[in-house]
């Protein structure tokens, strides 16, 4: 990525190296840099793969009786969409940002474990991979492929051997399992690091709340993955070796796979949500121009989070006849993580309060995010009520509620990442209109789609139905939710050619475009690979406001 | 912001952040606590629930004998370690000689306590809940046993070349932390499967 010459000791040579070795330089590399972004680009050519799915389900839904794929295509296309947007875009891209950038924030040269960040993405690499081959071997050496079509839970007893045969429930279960090793790695890499190498004078009172909330992250992504694992693990043994772990007709529980399930699939949510947490933390001071508002009280909200997510999963099972004492239980430790989260969206308020808000592309994003997220967490509230659930449980009205954090909170936050350091990976700002473009289409394109979704659920139409009959009062509602993923759709291509064409085009961003202040902002862009010439010591946490403000830094106050 | 506390005196501060291999280790042990959990649970929830087949008190007996051999192992690795601080070469080999000993013992005993299951009273994966269970979570022990193993194997051929130095202590203990860590799981597995199973 030598787009801009660095002015350092090492002297440039002029001649680029062939094509086929820059390549091998690219997938023998063990730098976090080249790590996080090809994780990002890995996980953006799998959220177009995933985009189309959702697509092309959302065109087959468009009127009643519509035949523009079978129920059979249907079935893998939400299986798909579904594990490829969790475990092969959101999970990578975050770790891409958190590879990129907790070194240069924290002021290391690398992470802990170069070698073992560098497994730890060919991991997930080859695991989504494995996913995909489904296609061309779901069926064994004969006939046509196909994909997994068992839903992204995949529930017991529709994992057994007599309701999936051929292989593509196997190709599921080993691409969930050695992605899983890869996240692991990633996650103890990322405790590593920021507890074995920040620079002199970062205490971990001082550290961004970028590398506090990975941290945090990377604390869930063990205890959480681990037991996905394990159930994966399980789940192989029951069709491989004739064992019984989920196997009702020999005594077996299909209710344990739902706990061992949701014991990893909740907390994966925070796992998603808490890096996006992390860029509006960073964003929202920057363009307000203030510092973050409650630093201390963010931190503890966000490991508050982290401990209540652990206890939370059966909200997702409130239909399968759990005694009321857990029903109880889990509405109430539902309903209590609220508390937190409605804590840090106060804080992120009180950040803009009174500030001097710039409203570039990033902060676009992030005010759009907390908006949508709170509205998000309302209608999770909502379904946390135990009897309320048993009405919506299954129905169009949670795809909704989850796409909204998932789109409305992790995605936009996420977008909102991409163009503020986008300038720091490449070296080249992006464009400013096209970059306000897709912001609009994409906000309009959410809301058409996953407001007016929410109706239909009310009105009673199932999850995963792939055809319905005219005259129940859902045709219009899945109309307008099909137009408005057009609009996302091209918001998203706009996205993407403004990244290819300011790659190449855009005007050069220098070291510190926004006027930050964290220690990313202080070395070049793109950073060398050793990151720092020397090592930087810090003394607040806004070491580059101490550096541009000498006769006001912050360690006066903290 | 608030008026001005304090002035932050750092300069003085000693900046000392703990080693990346302990932290890394416990890192990867709370994972695995987390899958072992996870099969533990398995394994009580489905203690009695059996339709067929042998029952756990019909066929386990307690391996007191391998059991005393892999807690054991934990001390002779600890005392390994110590010498290869202390720079002592030839005692550090035979200590960790001896763990890896004791550590194949016990995997030796497993295959003939499977080797009796198995052939003698019929028990296998796939002939109830019991045997499901079992074999999965003491598989996934013995399979973390065989991983020690292999890791303090290549320690020590390392040591026969003579490559191993005093230096070399933090990352043994590194080591040492995996082999604990598969010692108490043994208790927790112990515990459940040979006692309260039964």
């Amino acid at each position: 990525m030598s787009i801009e010459s660095v002015a350092g000791p090492i002297p440039q040579t002029a001649m680029r190296p062939p094509l086929v070795e820059q390549l091998h330089s690219w997938v023998i590399t063990v730098d976090h840099k080249r790590l996080g972004i090809l994780y990002i680009l890995y996980a953006l050519v799998f959220l177009l793969v995933g985009g189309l799915e959702a697509t092309i389900m959302r065109i087959q839904l468009i009127r009643p009786h519509n035949d523009f794929v079978s129920p059979q295509v249907f079935n893998r296309m939400f299986t798909m969409h579904g594990t490829t947007m969790i475990f092969f875009v959101v999970m990578p891209v975050m770790f891409g940002f958190a590879n990129y950038l907790i070194p240069l924030m924290i002021g290391a040269r690398d992470m802990a474990f170069p070698r073992l960040n560098a497994f730890s993405f060919w991991m997930t690499a080859f695991g989504g991979l494995l996913l995909y081959f489904s296609l061309v071997g779901g069926d064994g050496l004969y006939g046509a492929g196909s994909a997994p079509d068992v839903g992204w839970f995949a529930y017991a007893p529709l994992t057994s051997k007599t309701f999936s045969q051929g292989h593509s429930t196997d190709f599921w279960t080993l691409s969930l399992l050695i992605s899983g090793f890869g996240s692991v790695g990633t996650a103890i890499n990322i405790i590593a690091t920021i507890l074995c190498s920040r620079c002199d004078g970062m205490t971990l009172s001082k550290m961004p709340l970028l590398a506090w909330l990975n941290l945090t992250m990377g604390g869930l992504v063990i205890l959480a993955v681990s037991p996905l694992t394990a159930a994966q693990l399980m789940l192989l043994i029951d069709r491989y070796l004739g064992g019984h772990f989920f196997d009702t007709q020999a005594g077996g529980s299909a209710v344990l796979w739902m706990h061992f399930f949701w014991v990893f699939g909740h907390p994966e949510v925070y796992v998603l949500v808490i890096p996006a947490f992390a860029f509006a933390s960073e964003i929202i001071p920057v363009f307000s121009r203030k510092a973050i508002f409650g630093y201390p009280v963010m931190v503890a909200a966000t490991i508050c989070i982290g401990f209540i997510g652990m206890s939370v999963w059966a909200h997702h099972m409130f239909t399968v006849g759990m005694s009321s004492n857990a029903n109880t239980f889990f509405v109430l430790s539902t309903m209590a993580i609220a508390v937190p989260t409605g804590i840090k969206i106060f804080n992120w308020l009180a950040t803009m309060w009174g500030g001097q808000i710039h409203f570039e592309t990033p902060m676009l994003f992030c005010i759009a995010f907390l908006f949508q997220f709170l509205i998000a967490g309302l209608t999770g509230i909502m379904q946390a009520a135990a009897p309320f659930d048993w009405q919506l449980t299954a129905s169009y009205f949670v795809v909704a509620h989850f796409h909204y954090v998932i789109v409305g909170g992790i995605l936009f936050t996420l977008f909102g990442a991409f163009y503020y350091w986008f300038p720091k990976m490449s070296g080249r700002m992006y464009n400013e209109a096209l970059g306000r473009l897709h912001f609009w289409l994409f906000i309009i394109g959410f809301h058409l789609t996953f407001d007016f979704m929410h109706i239909p659920g009310v009105l009673g139409m199932p999850r995963r139905i792939y055809t319905y009959e005219p005259g129940r009062g859902w045709d219009i509602w899945n109309l307008i939710v099909t137009i408005g993923v057009f609009f996302q759709a091209a918001g998203v291509l706009i996205f993407i050619g403004n990244l290819v064409w300011s790659y190449f085009r855009g005007k050069l961003a220098g070291s510190d475009p926004w006027d930050g202040w964290t220690l990313e902002w202080s070395t070049t862009s793109p950073p060398p690979t050793y990151n720092f010439r020397a090592i930087p010591a810090v003394k607040s946490r806004r070491p580059l406001w101490d550096l541009k403000h000498p006769e006001d830094p912050d360690w006066h106050y903290e | 912001m608030s008026a001005p506390s304090a002035v932050m005196a750092q300069s003085d501060i000693r900046w000392n952040l703990p080693a990346r291999g302990p932290v890394g280790m416990s890192c990867l042990i709370a994972a695995e606590v987390a899958i072992f959990t996870i099969f533990v649970v398995a394994y009580i929830f489905y203690i009695g629930k059996s339709l067929a087949g042998p029952q756990p008190h019909d066929v386990l007996h307690p391996p007191i004998f391998l059991t005393s051999c892999l807690l054991s192992s934990s001390l002779t690795i600890h005392i390994a370690v110590r010498f290869l601080r202390g720079g002592t070469m030839m005692s550090f080999a035979l200590w960790w000689v001896l763990t890896m000993v004791l550590g194949a013992v016990f995997l030796a005993g497993t295959i003939r306590e499977w080797r009796h299951l198995i052939y003698e009273d019929g028990l296998t994966i796939q002939t109830n809940l019991f045997g499901t269970t079992y074999y999965s979570l003491v598989g996934l022990h013995a399979f973390h046993v065989i991983v020690g193993l292999l890791a303090l194997g290549t320690v020590l051929a390392f040591t026969l070349r003579g490559e191993v130095r005093k230096e070399h202590a933090e990352r043994a203990d590194v080591l040492s932390m995996y082999w604990h860590f598969v010692d108490v799981v043994w208790v927790v597995v112990f515990l459940v499967v040979y006692v309260i199973g039964r």
